[in-house]
């Protein structure tokens, strides 16, 4: 596999060094408290402080945002932000907080925000001062997006909203949401608008948050109810009806097949942050015994464990072929892959491991003779959260189907 | 030593890639690959090995053999990933040709050392050759070859040799003593007969190949050593074939898919048929990945050659099984008959599948590697 630092430009080998010297003395310790999976479980005030102050100093030290321009908050460089991803993988720090902000709110602000708006909003949500969230889904309304029926009802030079969001992640602890309304009800696409709204300054006053429970035992998502909130007309993203469009960055960036890439880093190993990929799955083989023997040798395990290996081995790959022009058929053909492989790559590995582990399988976190602690359980329970959320698995082989292979449109 | 992030695929490589797309589509359409290899649907036929030879010999003399002999050798010597570039495009128009023959030969060849450098620059003066190896049980061990050596003459048979009908020369292992070695020979040398195997595939030839009391140049002692240098490229390049192979299975059927109708409705617009011809898409993309991932390993990162070429294989078979049965069957009767071409890449890529190793087999042979060998 590849060293990527050989192909750096001169602006992405000095910046590197930059990264590395910083993070050489500035990643955190471990905290003594649990950290959950991802972001999207963040329970308690503690991890969330944890969190934040880790991605206001990695901003600070220009890590976070560096391909946004500097007047919004950004570092001003071009294509840096792999760089200081990998460097922070490399150097194993905790996770963004801020992900919802900085991988769908942040583009979508960039790309359709009105001056004023970005200036304000983005220097707060690229140093994760400000949560953000995102109010897409609604109980009615999933996979088939565009048929949301929040609705904002003009009044002057603002808008007054009613309605109800679901699923919203970080809504708990969100400044900020991305929203997806409907302005008109007589036309479906046509008939969306979207708009940043306020949610911690409005609870109570037009907000409601409800969290709900998640099939792991966490919280991290919530219900999101909108009744009478005024909303000013300049925190609208886009034309009006023209939400679709604006949602669509949103979703390209969600599904990582934006033209920005995320700041995103982890690598950290904690007691409670366990990632379902094969060297985890290896490493418990090589300590199960399976038919009295270590499950490493077991040879229809070792199948099936190279399978998995050959596929996350694959979809790395496929990241790296996506940086040569050369070597595609289309252009956004791997990109469209990515979250669908890595959720489902992730779902089967973390199963295999169930069954390696055996009768073990059954012990959860808490128990003191599970294997690897019980996350093996949770991990496979929380890729169904990946399969799921961004376009279900469905969705994007329908996707890849019809933009891709221009087969006819489903709907 | 690490890999280039851009796998070292350079501009030449695209060239190269790219006019070999372009001169098999104005000059080797798939209507001429049926009409020359589908002429006779007789099964019993013994295989006539028909093909373009004329258009072959356009390619030698472009150079397409050169492309892997050592600069040493008077040859070219570009980087794995630029040949295997090349080789896809042939998988693409499965254009029947001892390409692939002579290039395993090339990469066994080179890493024979300096007695085989007679042997290399024949191929670079447009010698075609193939490797003779395999038992009749198809071991892809070449310790378990039947030939034996023994005061410099063959003796016995090898199986499974591919495109003998189209080569000059054979590249024999076999055993001498308690070694093995390679030996240099014309494939109508004295003393050696070539059974043409009647084989399914259309597009490849493939023949049993009787050596008796057959003399021939040795030019390699350790033949073990150089075999198992060159087992990564050539799985690679098989790898690659199938992949384009893959390719053209994918395009014609999501063609077929957009354009046939049932039901008020192009079929592609049926999850049952989209879902799986978009998993066909994806298991392409991950073996393509893997194969310019262990075209790279060879030059940069030898070191792991044979553990990423596994994957690459592995990956190519399970491709190669996939697009073939989703091709014949979302194009429906019309799928399964003689006169469709889906049927020729079929057979091609269930040849390709198994030759060199099926996917289980390179998955126990990595898991060797990764996980250790059980006790
Ligand atoms: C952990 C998690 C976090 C989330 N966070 C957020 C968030 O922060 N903000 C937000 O807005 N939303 C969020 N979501 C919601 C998520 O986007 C939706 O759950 C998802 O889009 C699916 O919608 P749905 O739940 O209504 O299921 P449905 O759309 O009702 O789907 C049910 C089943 O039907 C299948 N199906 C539906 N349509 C088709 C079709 N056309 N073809 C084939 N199969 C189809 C689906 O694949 C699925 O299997 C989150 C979800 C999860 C699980």
């Amino acid at each position: 596999m590849s060293e990527s630092d050989s192909k750096d430009t001169p602006e992405q080998a000095e910046f590197r060094q930059h990264c590395r010297d910083w993070l050489c003395d500035n990643t955190p310790a471990e905290p003594s408290f649990r950290l959950p999976i991802s972001a999207l479980e963040i329970m308690t005030e503690e991890q969330l402080k944890y969190l934040k102050d880790w991605q206001k100093s990695a901003y600070d030290a220009g890590l976070v945002g560096c391909d946004y321009p500097v007047e919004y908050g950004g570092g001003g460089r071009t294509n840096c932000q792999r760089i200081a991803n990998e460097e922070m993988h490399r150097a194993k720090t905790p996770y963004m907080p801020n992900i919802i902000g900085l991988g769908m709110a942040a583009p979508t602000l960039l790309h359709h925000g009105q001056e004023e708006l970005k200036k304000h909003l983005l220097p707060r949500l690229l140093s994760g001062e400000d949560i953000w969230c995102q109010g897409f889904s609604e109980p009615g309304s999933g996979s088939d997006l565009a048929s949301v029926q929040t609705f904002a009802q003009r009044d002057g030079d603002a808008w007054i909203i009613n309605g109800h969001k679901v699923w919203t992640s970080l809504a708990h602890f969100a400044a900020w949401m991305i929203i997806l309304l409907r302005t008109d009800k007589t036309e479906k696409h046509g008939g969306l608008s979207y708009f940043v709204v306020p949610i911690s300054s409005a609870l109570g006053q037009g907000v409601t948050v409800k969290p709900l429970i998640k099939m792991t035992g966490e919280t991290g998502f919530n219900e999101v109810l909108f009744e009478d909130l005024p909303v000013n007309d300049g925190l609208r993203l886009g034309g009006l009806g023209q939400g679709w469009q604006v949602a669509t960055t949103t979703l390209l960036h969600e599904r990582d097949a934006g033209e920005l890439v995320t700041p995103r880093s982890g690598g950290m190993k904690n007691a409670a942050s366990h990632n379902a990929d094969t060297a985890n799955l290896i490493d418990l083989a090589r300590k199960t015994q399976y038919n009295g023997k270590p499950a490493v040798q077991d040879p229809l395990l070792r199948d099936r464990i190279m399978q998995q290996l050959i596929r996350e081995t694959g979809l790395q790959e496929n990241q790296r072929r996506a940086r040569v022009p050369a070597l595609l058929e289309h252009p956004a053909r791997l990109q469209l892959q990515n979250k669908l492989l890595r959720s489902e790559i992730a779902q089967e590995t973390a199963a295999l491991a169930l069954e390696v582990a055996g009768a073990s399988a059954s012990l959860y976190l808490g128990d003191e003779n599970a294997p690897a602690g019980g996350q093996w359980p949770l991990a496979y329970m929380s890729t169904y959260g990946n399969t799921i959320a961004a376009g279900t698995s469905e969705v994007q082989r329908n996707i890849l189907g019809e933009r891709v292979l221009s087969l006819a449109k489903s709907k | 030593m690490a890999q280039p992030d851009d796998y070292g695929f350079s501009e030449e490589a695209a060239l190269l890639k790219y006019s070999a797309r372009k001169f098999f589509k104005s000059n080797f359409p798939t209507d001429k690959l049926q009409k020359m290899v589908a002429d006779n649907p007789d099964s019993a036929r013994v295989q006539i090995s028909n093909w373009d030879k004329a258009l072959w010999q356009q390619l030698l003399e472009l150079g397409w053999t050169l492309l892997a002999v050592p600069e040493s050798a008077d040859g070219l010597g570009l980087p794995a990933v630029a040949v295997a570039g090349l080789v896809e495009e042939v998988g693409r128009a499965a254009f029947p040709c001892p390409l692939l023959a002579t290039l395993n030969t090339t990469y066994v060849l080179a890493a024979c050392g300096e007695s085989a450098n007679g042997a290399l620059r024949e191929i670079a003066e447009g010698t075609t050759a193939t490797l003779a190896l395999t038992n009749r049980a198809g071991s892809w061990q070449p310790e378990d070859t039947e030939v034996v050596a023994s005061e410099g003459k063959l003796n016995g048979t090898a199986y499974f040799v591919q495109d003998a009908g189209k080569v000059d020369k054979f590249l024999v292992c076999a055993r001498k003593g308690t070694g093995h070695s390679l030996y240099w020979v014309a494939t109508d040398a004295p003393g050696i007969t070539v059974h043409a195997d009647a084989i399914v595939d259309l597009t490849r030839d493939q023949a049993h190949v009787d050596f008796a009391d057959v003399e021939a140049d040795q030019v390699c002692e350790d033949g073990l050593k150089a075999l198992g240098q060159a087992f990564p490229a050539i799985c690679t390049m098989l790898a690659a074939d199938v992949i384009g192979a893959a390719e053209w299975q994918l395009q014609t059927t999501a063609e077929y898919a957009r354009t046939r109708t049932q039901f008020d409705r192009p079929i592609g617009f049926f999850q049952a048929v989209k879902h799986p011809l978009v998993d066909v898409m994806i298991q392409i993309d991950e073996a393509k990945s893997l194969v310019y991932n262990a075209a790279c390993a060879i030059d940069h990162e030898p070191k792991r050659a044979a553990e990423y070429a596994h994957m690459a294989k592995a990956s190519a078979s399970e491709t190669a099984a996939f697009a073939s049965s989703r091709s014949v069957q979302f194009h429906g009767g019309i799928g399964y008959t003689w006169e469709c071409y889906v049927q020729l890449y079929f057979k091609r890529q269930k040849h390709s599948q198994m030759l060199w190793g099926d996917a289980a087999w390179h998955r126990g042979r990595l898991a060797d590697i990764v996980l250790g060998k059980v006790s």
